[in-house]
């Protein structure tokens, strides 16, 4: 993994759509009993695409500092 | 623990939201959301959150105003447009922003629509477009594709849609924009560049509503919804750069138009100072 953001995921918000794990340019996302898992963090490139079309706001990026 | 974005502008005892898995209102409330953040944070053109009205009627889009955490007004079915326009009128200074659906704004609420276009009254309109009623089960609605399956439309829809950013425009808006989910980053630019302008502002952003108008006319699930927004409709750079037969069964996302005709509350002050000036003498 590298950029200097982390994933994070709100589990109990998730309604498991897929549109983030779809849309991922590096497919680091994949839905795993209806809900968003992280299949592979290691390609996460945090370009923040799963963040911006997430409806449920349950997956986003943070600083690594915080 | 919610993203700062949620924890910011909206109200985390109401959420999660209810819309259902893979609806594009989620993704089009944050859109306003982000847009609205980078205008406070904007040094060139920074706005005061104060200074924000969300107005929203009924619907499934108009949920939104609940979700939203500013000075907001969730209104009766149609009249989000006559309740914002009566803010505004009251207080000039509020960007007052309207958050709305295609039934919402263009069938029961079409008038005030069309009549706040027409004189050109500064609010921001955002029309959350899925093509359909969602939360009374999925009847159609003036903006469903002719031919198209609602409930009320087993056999196809006979009307013809509405292009909702091109009446605006045609009823005098002097901004009219569309976006789309799939493009939420040209999206908020929009919404942005809609905030900050002086007059009517129109943004029709196409939605996805998968449980009802995915399902009844077989466009499969929210992903592939907004893999077909992804080929269908075009950013205004790469759409300029297309030749006319590439163009074509293809929708421009992007302003469509934009004048400086005068704005109502300002011409509305002219008229105020005139009479006092008068009085006066």
């Amino acid at each position: 993994m590298y950029g200097r953001k982390k994933l994070v995921i709100e589990e109990k918000w998730c309604k498991g759509c897929g549109i983030c794990a779809a849309f991922c340019p590096k497919e680091v996302l994949e839905i795993r009993a209806e809900k968003v898992a992280v299949r592979d963090v290691e390609q996460c490139i945090s370009c923040g695409l799963c963040e911006l079309r997430c409806p449920d706001y349950a997956i986003y990026l943070v600083n690594m500092e915080e | 623990m919610p993203s700062d974005l949620v924890h910011l502008y909206m109200r985390i005892d109401h959420l999660p939201q209810i819309w259902c898995p893979g609806c594009g209102n989620g993704v089009i409330m944050r859109d306003v959301a982000v847009a609205i953040d980078e205008l406070i944070h904007d040094e060139e053109n920074s706005i005061n959150r104060e200074d924000i009205v969300i107005v929203s009627g009924i619907g499934c889009s108009s949920r939104a105003a609940g979700y939203l955490d500013f000075n907001s007004i969730h209104t009766t079915h149609g009249r989000a447009i006559a309740f914002a326009s009566g803010i505004k009128m009251a207080n000039p200074k509020l960007h007052v922003i309207v958050l709305t659906g295609d039934g919402d704004c263009s069938a029961i609420g079409g008038n005030h629509l069309i009549h706040a276009a027409r004189r050109n009254l500064g609010l921001t309109v955002v029309c959350f477009n899925n093509d359909i009623y969602g939360m009374t089960g999925g009847q159609y609605s003036p903006t469903t594709p002719h031919g198209d399956r609602a409930t009320t439309a087993p056999y196809g829809n006979v009307d013809r849609p509405f292009d909702i950013a091109n009446l605006a425009s045609g009823a005098g808006a002097s901004f009219s924009a569309r976006g789309d989910v799939y493009h939420a980053r040209e999206t908020i630019d929009i919404i942005k560049q809609a905030i900050l302008h002086k007059g009517f502002s129109l943004v029709d952003v196409y939605s996805i509503c998968p449980t009802y108008y995915g399902r009844k006319n077989k466009k499969g699930d929210a992903v592939e919804m907004l893999k077909w927004q992804k080929e269908n409709l075009v950013p205004t750079a790469r759409y300029y750069s297309m030749s006319e037969g590439e163009r074509a069964n293809k929708k421009l996302i992007g302003i469509l138009s934009f004048n400086d005709y005068p704005e109502y509350t300002e011409e509305y002050a002219r008229i105020i100072a005139l009479c006092r000036k008068a009085k006066k003498k």
